[in-house]
């Protein structure tokens, strides 16, 4: 048995390889060279500073650049490295990357808040947030080498220019090759800084916006590139847990002598809310599970049921119950009391699930002494580089290795650390050996952590002229700012705004799930906009551009997509097409899709989606396009077929054959993007494509039947529902 | 416990499991051939797409013991020996995969197409393709990748 083993641990990382690490330090201390080779040295020098390893140069002139984020599917470990890469002017084909070590202090950013230091692959903030320390950590990298050079050449630096892995000299018509240098690094007392102004501006680019290769996709088409779920280990055993069906309900085995009885089972763990299963083998731990007897206790989600929850949340709406207020803009009572007319509409969602393809899973082996562990695991990380495990196994954080693999899938779910901690509670069982927990699809989908169901009361206001002066936004939901994101208006002109959050409660597991309230709250609002355009007779992308007029890159995005959809021309006989505008992470987009309904069955055809970003400067155009062509397929999914629906507590979905995906047979003809050019620093793409779904969607539905579709999912029978009222 | 042969990939294999067991989990923790993935376990997602004398098959709801003597199994990992297949090539050209862990599955599931039908239309493809899913939503790109690597088959042929 072997594994490839994708990260390091900083210790194995400085032990193993050969070469100079260039340590660029974080802000105060200066960076360092340290030889690979002396170990105590480097040992000495890490116990003294806190230092950054990026970069590691070979006097073969190999490259290897440290990538800080998790990688699934969206890029990250080639974006962050191209950036280092094009400040250092490396040769891209001499680099190569690794995932970093697991250590926050050293490789966090600060995306998440100012104090900082914080790895954590969510949010679309990886590439706001690393942007600035790859280019100047990049930047120190080359200074450092064109410093070098400077001495051994013994000429002023100022004199000295790079091009691709090379130092050059032109008086002299001197070059040295990066790898040339390393025998002579040497240290410079002061190094700069390096503000903005000092680093490349983006015209100089040429190797982000124009490297189109995303690093790790040659593994992905050979199957060798490496998941947690496909670590072997020599003397591992498996671990399945039984969870139930009913959120939080409390677990009484009855069988357990039969259990144990069964070939191949270890052990048995009791955990709050499931039952565990140590075996030998996978396929044994899996027939043990299956006849498990267990009684299960009430829980909170007792005698819930999703779908008659929303007369209740219509009544929460009409109450006074004081909401978490998130927007309050002007005087949006007075307002709508003398708006010239009034719109109140209720849209709702159902449940969702992140069906992530890889279900999820985990290796853990705690030493023999319980000292310390090693974890194999597929995690978008953490405020917790440790991922819980210090805390849930009792070991110190520098005692616990983690092994970051690729990711099958995210979208939020592998933000959690339940998998981990409960992998880390089986393994402290069998100290000494590693333990693989696997959830099986069914313990996927029926624990999952849902975004959450929400009614959206949203009352508007207009004037004589038809302007917008006020708009009111109710959302009615459980999971906190999980529904309460996306609810703002910052780019739509509208004197008096208001929106609040009433919290209700039901025991459901809740989650980020890409974008979250993103994809209701747009929903809501611009299906809002087109009964106001509807109502007055004007065209949607018209009245957009009124409310855009003072944000110039917002109505940018709603031109360029205009364009590209030909929206100002007749749409074929039997479609139509919608339109909606979205912010996310600082990216603006708008998008466009064009439908058809087949009136007989209900189901919605998408024949082609157009979209346009607005999102700084674009590290690699080609990976935004799969971004946004992958999010506005998951968003087609969401929209038209998926819904967790919930019985007496109960989930009533367990896998695919009744959590339906979207399918090949259903993809539109085209999905165009456009990215708009801009110098400002990046911005995040990766949720830009779901939430403008259910809005153009709906929009067009409205535009092709007069129809109003106001409940997720669009199932057919909804559809039908709709267009029979 | 049972002991089986198997002709993986052109090599054989002597395995001990429980009857009954699921192929998937065979390749996978007995034999070390994880490119072939579980999804579902119930023949609904194709990650786990193989094939048996040449034809797709679902790992994970074939019982090993269904294996008839002399049967043919092929997986990701013997498609090609350095990811060389047409299919991979344009895989790579087109930037196909996102998470990456459904795609062994559509690559061996697009490669019984590929042999049989040098030109298949957009209809052909979808339906040949719309038993593996994709959450990262591939399909575009996936079916360029298929769309590719045939007409580069047709203009060497």
């Amino acid at each position: 048995m072997s594994i490839i083993d994708n990260s390091v641990s900083r210790r194995q990382f400085l032990k193993t390889s050969s070469g100079v690490a260039l340590f660029i330090g974080v802000s105060g201390i200066l960076p360092q060279l340290i030889s690979c080779k002396n170990v105590n040295k480097v040992q000495e020098q890490l116990e003294k500073h806190r230092l950054t390893a990026w970069v590691q140069l070979s006097e073969d002139g190999q490259i290897i650049i440290y990538s800080p984020a998790a990688e699934m599917g969206q890029g990250s470990m080639t974006a962050l490295p191209l950036i280092f890469a094009e400040e250092m002017d490396a040769d891209w084909n001499k680099v190569s990357v690794k995932f970093s070590p697991q250590e926050s202090a050293i490789y966090g950013s600060n995306a998440w808040g100012p104090s900082g230091k914080v790895m954590l692959t969510a949010g679309s903030r990886s590439t706001i947030g690393y942007y600035p320390v790859m280019r100047k950590a990049g930047a120190q990298a080359r200074y450092v080498l064109m410093y070098s050079a400077a001495k051994k050449w013994e000429v002023p630096i100022t004199e000295l220019s790079t091009k691709p892995g090379i130092v050059v000299h032109s008086k002299s018509n001197r070059e040295m090759g990066y790898g040339d240098v390393v025998p002579f690094l040497e240290m410079p007392e002061m190094i700069p800084d390096f503000t903005n102004e000092q680093l490349k501006r983006p015209s100089e680019y040429r190797l982000i916006g124009k490297v189109k290769e995303r690093r790790e996709i040659p593994d992905k088409v050979t199957g060798s590139a490496q998941f947690a779920i496909d670590i072997r280990l020599p003397n591992m055993v498996y671990g399945v847990l039984e969870r139930g069906r009913v959120h939080g309900a409390k677990p009484n085995l009855i069988n357990e002598d039969h259990i144990m009885g069964l070939e191949g089972v270890l052990k048995i763990v009791r955990l709050d809310y499931a039952i565990g299963i140590i075996a030998a083998t996978l396929e044994q731990a899996l027939i043990a599970k299956k006849q498990l007897d267990i009684d299960w206790s009430d829980a909170e989600a007792t005698g819930f049921n999703s779908q008659e929850i929303y007369s209740e949340y219509e009544k929460i709406a009409a109450s006074n119950q004081k909401g978490k207020v998130i927007t309050d803009l002007g005087n949006v009572k007075q307002a709508l009391r003398t708006a010239s007319k009034t719109y109140t509409i209720d849209f709702k969602n159902d449940y969702v699930y992140h069906a992530q393809m890889e279900p999820l899973n985990s290796v853990i082996q705690v030493a023999s002494d319980g000292q310390s562990a090693e974890v194999w695991v597929g995690s978008q990380q953490g405020f917790d580089p440790k991922l819980s495990l210090p805390k849930t196994l009792g070991i110190a954080p520098e005692n616990v290795v983690i092994h970051l693999q690729y990711l099958g899938g995210g979208f939020g779910r592998r933000s959690m650390d339940d998998f981990v901690i409960e992998c880390g509670l089986l393994a402290k069982e069998m100290l000494g050996r590693p333990v693989k927990l696997i959830w099986t699809r069914e313990d996927d989908v029926t624990y999952g952590a849902y975004r959450p169901l929400t009614l959206q009361r949203v009352t508007a206001g207009t004037d004589i002229h038809g302007n917008i002066t006020a708009f009111s936004h109710c959302v009615i939901g459980d999971g906190g700012n999980l529904v309460a994101g996306g609810i703002k208006n910052k780019f739509y002109d509208i004197p008096n705004q208001f929106a609040e959050w009433k919290e209700t409660t039901h025991g459901i597991r809740l989650k980020h799930w890409r974008a979250v309230g993103h994809g209701p709250n747009k929903f809501a609002i611009e299906c809002m906009l087109d009964e106001i355009a509807t109502e007055q007779n004007l065209d949607p992308v018209d009245l957009r551009r009124k409310l855009m007029a003072k944000s110039p890159n917002a109505l940018a995005t709603l031109e360029k997509v205009a364009k590209m959809s030909d929206w100002d021309s007749p749409t074929k006989q039997g479609r139509a097409k919608g339109v909606a505008f979205l912010e996310h992470s600082g990216a603006l987009s708008s998008g466009v899709c064009e439908i058809s309904v087949d009136r007989n069955t209900g189901k919605i055809k998408v024949h082609h989606f157009w979209s346009a970003i607005h999102a700084g400067v674009i590290i690699q155009p080609n990976n935004v396009e799969a971004q946004l062509e992958g999010g506005i397929i998951m968003g087609m999914s969401s929209v038209l077929k998926e819904q967790i629906t919930i019985k007496d507590g109960e989930i009533q979905q367990s896998n695919f054959h009744n959590y339906q995906l979207l399918r090949m047979e259903d993809i539109p003809d085209s999905i165009e993007t456009a990215m708009l050019e801009s110098t400002e620093s990046p911005k995040g793409i990766g949720e830009s494509g779901t939430p403008m779904v259910a809005c153009a969607i709906a929009n067009a539905f409205l535009s092709l039947t007069g129809k109003r579709l106001r409940h997720l999912p669009f199932t057919p029978d909804r559809v039908l529902e709709v267009l029979n009222s | 416990m049972a002991t089986y042969t198997l002709d993986i990939n052109n090599k054989k294999y002597n395995v001990e499991v429980t009857k009954g067991t699921s192929l998937l989990w065979v390749l996978r923790e007995h034999l070390g051939l994880t490119g072939t993935k579980y999804g579902c376990g119930i023949a609904q997602c194709g990650s786990c797409t193989i094939h048996i004398d040449g034809s797709p098959t679902k790992a994970c709801t074939f019982q090993v013991d269904s294996l008839v003597d002399g049967q043919k199994i092929t997986t990701i990992e013997g498609l090609s020996i350095d990811g060389s297949h047409p299919l991979q090539r344009a895989w790579i050209e087109t930037q196909a995969p996102q998470c990456g862990y459904c795609q062994s599955g559509q690559i061996m599931q697009a490669v019984s197409l590929f042999d049989e039908n040098s030109n298949p239309s957009r209809e052909e493809i979808k339906a040949h393709m719309n038993g593996n899913l994709c959450r990262c939503g591939t399909y575009m790109r996936v079916v360029k990748a298929i769309e590719l690597a045939s007409e580069i088959k047709r203009a060497n042929t």
